[in-house]
C-alpha cells in the first residue's frame, strides 16, 4: 500500500495527502497526534515504571550478591558474622510465606462464607450494608490493625493460645508453652486473616453473583435445598474466582509489612512452631526493622530479600491472573 | 406428574389431594434438611466472625483515641516533648501525610488518567494495550514496602545514600496508586456510551477534542471517585514512608528538603516508643502517653479515610452522569 502511493506522491503531491486523510477517517496531526502520543506515552511509563522498580532493585542488591559471603557476614551487622545471604534469605521466605499460608487458610473459608450470606442468605438491604462494611475493613489502614493487634488481640488471645498448647501441643505445630505476650505467627497469621479477608470477599462475592439464575431455580426446582443449590451450582460456577481470589489476598499477605512489625517477635529458623516467640520473620517486616542500621552493603543485602519478595508476589499475582484468563472462556466468571 | 401418583389415594377429593401433595414435595429428608440447616447457621457465624473485628477495632480506636483527640493534639507537633510529657501532637504528621500524598496524587493523576484513556480510547486490539493491562493487574500486587525500596533506590543513585525527603515518599506512593487510578478510570471510560463519541465526530470534533470535552466531561464523576478511594488507599501505608520520607518531630513544609513526619509513621513511631517509666513523683509523667498518642493518631488517621471514603462516594452518586438513569 505504502510502496504504491510513494511514486504517486512524487509525480503528483496534490493528490496523496487527501487518500491518506480519507483512510485514517480523522486527520492525525497537530493536537490530536500530540494527545495519542501523550497517552500512549502514559501507557509505555507504566511499562518502564515497572521494569524500573525490578532494575532498580536488582542494581542495588547486585553487591551483595558479588560480595564473597565472608566478607558480606563481616560486613553486614545483622548476618552475625556467619552465613552466606541465601542461608539469610531462606528463613526469611519460609517465615513470610507460613504467614501468609496460614492467613489465607483461615480467611479463604470465612470469605466465602462471607460472599455466600451477602449473595444468597442476606436480605437486599442488610447485604448492602454487609458490603460497606467489608469495603470499610478495607479501607482501614494497616498500621492501625498492628496497633490493635499488639495492643488489644495479643493480650485477648493469649489465654487461647496457652490452652490450645496445653490439649494440642503434641501436635509440633502448637508446641508449648504458648509465649506470654502472644508475639507469635499465630497472631500475625490471624490479623493477616482479618487484613485479606475484605479483598477475598469482594472478589468471590462478585463471582457467586454472576452464577446464571436460570442454573439457580434448575436447581431450587428439582428439589434442592439451599445449600444444595449453592453447592451444585454457584460453587462450581464459581471455583476460578475463588481460587484466584484467594491468590490475590495471598499476594496481599505476603507483602503485608507493618502488621508483622509491629506483633511478631522475631527469629531466623525454619520453624512450624506457631506459639513461640523469637522463631520466624518475614522479608517485608525484615526490611522496615532492619533499615536504620544497615550500612551500605547491608542495603545492599536488604534490597536483595526486597527482590525476592517482588518475585513471589510477581509470581502468585501472574498465576492468579493466568487462572481467571484460562476459565474465563468456559465459566463466563470474571 | 405429582398429581397423577396423589391422585388415587386421596380419591376424588381434591382439595385433601392437593395438600397432601404440597407436604410431600414440601418435606426435605432429615438428613438434607439439617445439612441446609447447619450451613446457614455456618454463614450467619462466618459474618458473625467478620463483623467481630471491626466494631472491636473501630470501639478501641474510637474509646481510647478520644481522650487526647482534641485542638491542642491537632495543632502541636512534637517537638521539645519527651519522657512522660503530657503534650504534643500531630500537627506535623497531619502536614506531611497530606503533602506527601499530594503529591502522589500529581504524578500519578494524569499518568494514570492517560493511560486509561490510551487503553479505552486508543488501546484495543494493540499488542502494547494487552501488556500494558496486564502489568497494571501485575503492578497492583506490588507489595507497599517494596515500593518504598525501588523509591529509594531511585533517589540514592541521584543523592547518594541515606537520603530522606517528602518527593521520595511520593514518588514511593505513585507506584501503588497509579494501577489503582488507571483501573478505576477505564472503567468509568468503558462506560461512556459510544453513541456519544461518533455524535461528536459526525459534527467534525477531531478525536482529541472529543475525548476531553465529551468522554472525560461524561465520566468526570466516576474518576473522581476512583482517584479518591486511591488516594484513602495509599494515605494509610507506613512501610514505604519510613524507608523514604523518615521520621522527625517538628513541622516540615517543604516536600524537597529534610525528613518529614507523616500520621501512619507516626502511630508506629509512638507504639514503637512504648511504656514511659515515671520515676520521679514530682514531674508530671503519664506512663501510657505513647500508647494515647498512637490511639488519637489512629482515630485521625481512621477519620481522614473515612471521609474520603464518605466524599468519594457522595461524589459519584451526585454527579453520576443522567445517561445512565
Amino acid at each position: 500500500m505504502t510502496i504504491t502511493t510513494e511514486p504517486q506522491r512524487a509525480t503528483q503531491p496534490a493528490k496523496p495527502p487527501a487518500t491518506r486523510r480519507r483512510r485514517s477517517g480523522v486527520a492525525d496531526r497537530g493536537a490530536n497526534r500530540l494527545f495519542r502520543y501523550l497517552t500512549t506515552g502514559s501507557g509505555v511509563l507504566i511499562l518502564i515504571a515497572l521494569a524500573a522498580v525490578a532494575g532498580f532493585l536488582l542494581w542495588q542488591a547486585w553487591p551483595a550478591f558479588t560480595t564473597g559471603s565472608d566478607e558480606l557476614a563481616t560486613k553486614v551487622s545483622f548476618l552475625q558474622g556467619e552465613g552466606s545471604l541465601l542461608a539469610y534469605l531462606g528463613p526469611l521466605v519460609f517465615g513470610t510465606v507460613l504467614a501468609a499460608v496460614l492467613a489465607l487458610a483461615i480467611a479463604t473459608p470465612l470469605a466465602i462464607g462471607i460472599a455466600l450470606f451477602t449473595s444468597h442468605y442476606a436480605p437486599r438491604r442488610l447485604a448492602q450494608v454487609l458490603g460497606y462494611v467489608v469495603d470499610l475493613l478495607a479501607a482501614i489502614p494497616s498500621v492501625v490493625y498492628g496497633l490493635w493487634g499488639a495492643l488489644v488481640l495479643a493480650p485477648l488471645v493469649q489465654p487461647i493460645w496457652g490452652w490450645v498448647s496445653d490439649v494440642l501441643g503434641w501436635i509440633p505445630l502448637f508446641a508449648g508453652p504458648a509465649a506470654d505476650p502472644a508475639r507469635v505467627l499465630l497472631t500475625v497469621a490471624v490479623i493477616l486473616a482479618v487484613m485479606i479477608l475484605p479483598i477475598i470477599t469482594a472478589v468471590t462475592r462478585e463471582v457467586f453473583l454472576q452464577t446464571p439464575k436460570l442454573h439457580e431455580e434448575a436447581a431450587l426446582a428439582l428439589g434442592a435445598t439451599r445449600w444444595e443449590m449453592i453447592r451444585t451450582a454457584v460453587l462450581p460456577f464459581g471455583r476460578s474466582g475463588i481460587v484466584s481470589a484467594a491468590m490475590l489476598g495471598l499476594g496481599r499477605a505476603l507483602g503485608e509489612t507493618m502488621a508483622v512489625v509491629m506483633i511478631l517477635s522475631p527469629g531466623l529458623t525454619y520453624s512450624f512452631a506457631l506459639l513461640l516467640a523469637g522463631k520466624q520473620q518475614t522479608i517485608a517486616a525484615n526490611i522496615a526493622l532492619k533499615y536504620p542500621e544497615a550500612n551500605e552493603l547491608g542495603m545492599s543485602t536488604l534490597m536483595a530479600t526486597g527482590l525476592a519478595l517482588f518475585v513471589i508476589t510477581m509470581v502468585v499475582n501472574m498465576l492468579s491472573r493466568w487462572i481467571v484468563a484460562r476459565r474465563k472462556d468456559f465459566s463466563g466468571a470474571n | 406428574m405429582a398429581a397423577t401418583t396423589a391422585g388415587p389415594s386421596s380419591g376424588g377429593a381434591r382439595p385433601a389431594g392437593h395438600d397432601t401433595v404440597r407436604a410431600l414435595l414440601r418435606t426435605v429428608d432429615t438428613k438434607r434438611r439439617r445439612r441446609d440447616r447447619t450451613m446457614t447457621v455456618l454463614m450467619y457465624v462466618a459474618f458473625g466472625v467478620a463483623v467481630l473485628p471491626l466494631v472491636s477495632l473501630l470501639w478501641t480506636v474510637v474509646s481510647r483515641g478520644i481522650g487526647r483527640f482534641d485542638v491542642a493534639f491537632l495543632t502541636h507537633s512534637m517537638r521539645g516533648v519527651f519522657g512522660g510529657m503530657d503534650a504534643g501532637g500531630v500537627y506535623h504528621a497531619i502536614l506531611g501525610t497530606v503533602i506527601v500524598t499530594l503529591g502522589a496524587a500529581i504524578i500519578s493523576v494524569p499518568i494514570g488518567v492517560l493511560a486509561a484513556i490510551y487503553l479505552v480510547e486508543y488501546g484495543p486490539g494493540h499488542r502494547l494495550a494487552r501488556a500494558v493491562t496486564f502489568f497494571v493487574d501485575v503492578m497492583t500486587g506490588i507489595p507497599s514496602i517494596v515500593a518504598g525500596l525501588f523509591a529509594y533506590a531511585l533517589f540514592v543513585l541521584f543523592f547518594g545514600p541515606g537520603v530522606h525527603f517528602g518527593l521520595m515518599g511520593s514518588v514511593a506512593l505513585s507506584v501503588l496508586m497509579v494501577p489503582v487510578v488507571v483501573r478505576s478510570t477505564e472503567e468509568m471510560l468503558k462506560l461512556v456510551p459510544n453513541e456519544l463519541r461518533e455524535a461528536a465526530y459526525a459534527l467534525g470534533v477531531p478525536k482529541w477534542l472529543t475525548i476531553v470535552k465529551v468522554v472525560l466531561r461524561t465520566a468526570v464523576a466516576g474518576i473522581t471517585t476512583g482517584i479518591m478511594l486511591a488516594v484513602s488507599r495509599v494515605v494509610g501505608e507506613t512501610a514505604p514512608l519510613l524507608l523514604t520520607v523518615g521520621v522527625a518531630d517538628s513541622i516540615n513544609g517543604n516536600p524537597f528538603e529534610g525528613r518529614m513526619m507523616t500520621l501512619p509513621v507516626y502511630v508506629y513511631r509512638q507504639f514503637s516508643s512504648g511504656l514511659v517509666p515515671c520515676n520521679n513523683p514530682n514531674v508530671a509523667c503519664i506512663p501510657t502517653i505513647n500508647y494515647d498518642r498512637a490511639w488519637s493518631a489512629a482515630l485521625t488517621l481512621i477519620l481522614i479515610v473515612m471521609l474520603l471514603n464518605l466524599v468519594a462516594r457522595l461524589v459519584s452518586r451526585i454527579f453520576a452522569p443522567k445517561l445512565r438513569g
